[in-house]
């Protein structure tokens, strides 16, 4: 099969879905060319579709949020683009109290098909209004959707079911996924919200894991299959809705659960899946449940510092080494 | 225009028109009276934003507006979503949190909507209203129909981020809005003066580049005929429009709110403006209006009122249940997909 990246595959996941439906359009800053997007995945959309339906935006989060709210309330179905996941903090009241609520307020009369792209974490000294993961913030909302796709081919077939989907997505890329490569098929697929990916097979521990976590989860496993531990990981791909099933079943195999992060520890997508399976799965974990997230500190500047917070694949291995050993 | 011009017979509107206006605005005051007798019975929970005083600036605005255009409204949104065309009946029954409220008990006061024409929701978040109708404006322009969208705010709201974003993205991107402004001199408690310091909001969507102009909010015809203008220049693709419509509160921010801060000398001074009576002397003295008829009408509003205090009463009460219903298309609240709705259609 051939191989694209992250961002070709998002990008072409906007172009299959701009041509399938005329109703849907992208908003955002610096998205039409000749910038094409800070990082570049709506670069030559607008040459191909017009500055019509690529609507660049002046810096003005609020007010470009709410008009795309405006826009999926009466029949259009925008995509809009975040330039950073520190920047929807900007557009917070546009998000919580209006793109997740009108349907429930309006007894169910509204739908929001609207897709809000963003990207967030480290690893590129962008310090601490440019590298946060808050997926938590936008995952504790009722009335919001969150996908994290970990890969190439999870970033396009989820984009496009995000762009079908009636119901207001956070859609959470990772900006040093962008030019990772991953088979892709040509033809025509997509993704359902909720469906779990086990990324690798295993039967000593469970790691759940998402976005860049999953990469890391992954060079952890082969550096532990040496040493004779069998680790699973599993990529929910969406936060909300959760697959649980996928988790839980997979931790009744392997009798130990780990869950990993880039975002913060303290309140984090984890601490959910933690005490989902530690309600559905008591009686088969043989050890504590493990965390191994971000120190709930902002992000740092300097290249040593944030390395020192960000979630490498020996810290997976480190803590799944204890967990087997029982040494937690 | 001088006082002899505002009471010469009108040759844009009809006898018709004008007395449609006339038993809308009484019929908004006479909801809000109704809603605030049955709000201290006990018999309405949360809050209750009344718009007594403000009337003419809702039915002078829709009336120039069609079934299919847009309005978002705020918080104190009864006038507004009843002169768009909502029913008294569904109004109360969401009032009184029940199944047959325009949004099933899930809304209340300040939350309603009912999009089958075109009220794509009250809001109970200051000032959020606009931008969603900049939106609704541009969905407009990109469908390629002849809608317009009229997002209505207090002057509380153009303190607010939001305002400014809105206003310079509509002109801008030149979508067929009306930013009209409810200025009733009070946002909450605080005096226009203390939200400005110059108090020229015509001004202020110039500098925007928006054509605007400040209209007598206690003249339903003046605010008919300013918005009359703004939906030609929309609706011919000629962009946005900001009206400031002035006018008063006469009531406080909220029931149980005195409205202490509210001069006495001033309440008196806006009172004697009270667009209802001002409508009903012109009407009278054009020869439409006969005490007669009047009576009729106060008589047939108020019968519309009972029946639909009666009507929110008899409706069924929600199961406490349905709470959980409504948060998405796709999936119910824990995120298991519905079966009706398919998950990547």
């Amino acid at each position: 099969m051939r191989e694209i990246t992250y961002r070709e595959a998002l990008k072409e996941a906007l172009i299959e879905e701009m041509k399938r439906d005329e109703r849907v359009f992208l908003l955002g800053e610096d998205i039409a060319d000749p910038f094409g997007s800070a990082y570049k995945v709506t670069l030559g959309l607008s040459s191909i579709f017009g500055t019509d339906r690529v609507i660049q935006t002046p810096i003005s989060e609020q007010g470009f949020t709410g008009a795309a709210v405006g826009a999926a309330l009466t029949g259009m179905r925008p995509v809009v683009e975040f330039m950073y996941i520190d920047f929807t903090t900007m557009a917070m009241e546009q998000l919580v109290n209006q793109a997740a609520k009108i349907r429930y307020m309006s007894g169910g009369q509204a739908k929001v098909p609207v897709v809000f792209r963003t990207q967030g974490g480290p690893g590129r000294s962008s310090a601490a209004q440019h590298a946060q993961s808050i997926e938590a913030l936008f995952h504790h909302i009722p009335g919001l959707l969150v996908a994290m796709p970990s890969s190439a081919y999870d970033a396009k077939g989820l984009l496009k079911t995000a762009i079908r989907l009636d119901d207001p997505v956070i859609f959470i890329e990772q900006k040093l996924l962008y030019n990772t490569k991953g088979e892709v098929p040509e033809e025509e697929y997509t993704i359902p919200f909720g469906v779990a990916d086990v990324k690798r097979n295993g039967t000593d521990c469970t790691v759940v894991a998402t976005s860049m976590t999953v990469l890391k989860a992954l060079k952890a496993a082969d550096i532990l299959a040496e040493e004779g531990i069998s680790i699973e990981v599993v990529d929910p791909r969406t936060l909300f809705p959760l697959d649980i099933e996928t988790i839980v079943e997979s931790v009744k195999k392997t009798s130990r659960l780990l869950i990993t992060h880039e975002a913060p520890e303290r309140g984090g997508f984890a601490a959910e899946v933690a005490a989902q399976v530690a309600n559905l799965a008591f009686d088969y974990l043989d050890a504590p449940i493990q965390r191994v997230c971000a120190p709930s500190v902002p992000i740092p500047f300097a290249r040593n510092m944030e390395d020192y917070i960000m979630i490498d694949e020996s810290k997976i291995a480190d803590r799944v080494r204890k967990l087997i050993r029982g040494d937690i | 225009m001088d006082r002899k011009n505002q009471e010469e017979l009108p040759s844009d509107l009809t006898k018709e028109q004008l007395l449609a206006m006339y038993r809308k605005m009484q019929l908004i005051r006479g909801f809000e009276g109704t809603a605030k007798k049955y709000f201290e019975a006990g018999e309405i929970g949360g809050f209750l934003h009344l718009s007594v005083g403000q009337e003419a600036v809702p039915v002078g605005t829709c009336s120039a507006l069609r079934k299919d255009d847009y309005i978002t409204s705020t918080h104190r949104g009864h006038g507004d979503v009843l002169s768009k065309g909502c029913e008294v009946k569904r109004m109360f029954a969401e009032l009184y949190g029940r199944t047959d409220g325009y949004c099933k008990g899930k809304g209340g006061s300040m939350h309603i909507a009912d999009f089958s024409q075109g009220i794509i929701g009250a809001n109970g978040i200051v000032s959020s209203g606009i931008p969603i109708a900049v939106g609704a404006a541009l969905s407009i322009r990109m469908r390629g129909t002849d809608q317009v969208a009229v997002s209505f705010f207090g002057d509380g709201a153009t303190a607010e981020g939001s305002f400014h974003e809105a206003l310079n993205l509509a002109s801008l991107w030149q979508v067929p809005v009306i930013f009209v402004c409810q200025n009733n001199l009070y946002a909450l408690s605080q005096p226009w003066s203390h939200s400005a310091r110059d108090g020229n909001l015509v001004e202020r969507a110039q500098s925007y580049h928006i054509p605007a102009e400040s209209v007598d909010g206690m003249d339903v015809i003046a605010v008919y005929r300013s918005v009359e203008k703004a939906v030609d220049r929309a609706r011919s693709g000629d962009g946005p429009t900001f009206i400031e419509a002035r006018t008063y509160r006469f009531m406080g921010h909220y029931v149980g709110d005195p409205g202490a801060y509210m001069p006495e000398e001033e309440q008196e001074e806006w009172r004697k403006k009270d667009a209802i009576a001002k409508l009903r002397r012109q009407l009278k003295m054009w020869g439409y209006l006969t005490d007669k008829v009047d009576e009729q009408i106060a008589t047939d509003i108020e019968a519309e009122l009972q029946d639909g205090i009666e009507y929110a009463r008899s409706s069924v009460i929600p199961e406490p249940r349905e709470a959980l219903n409504d948060v998405y298309v796709h999936f119910d609240y824990l995120g298991r997909p519905l079966k009706e709705e398919s998950n990547h259609a």
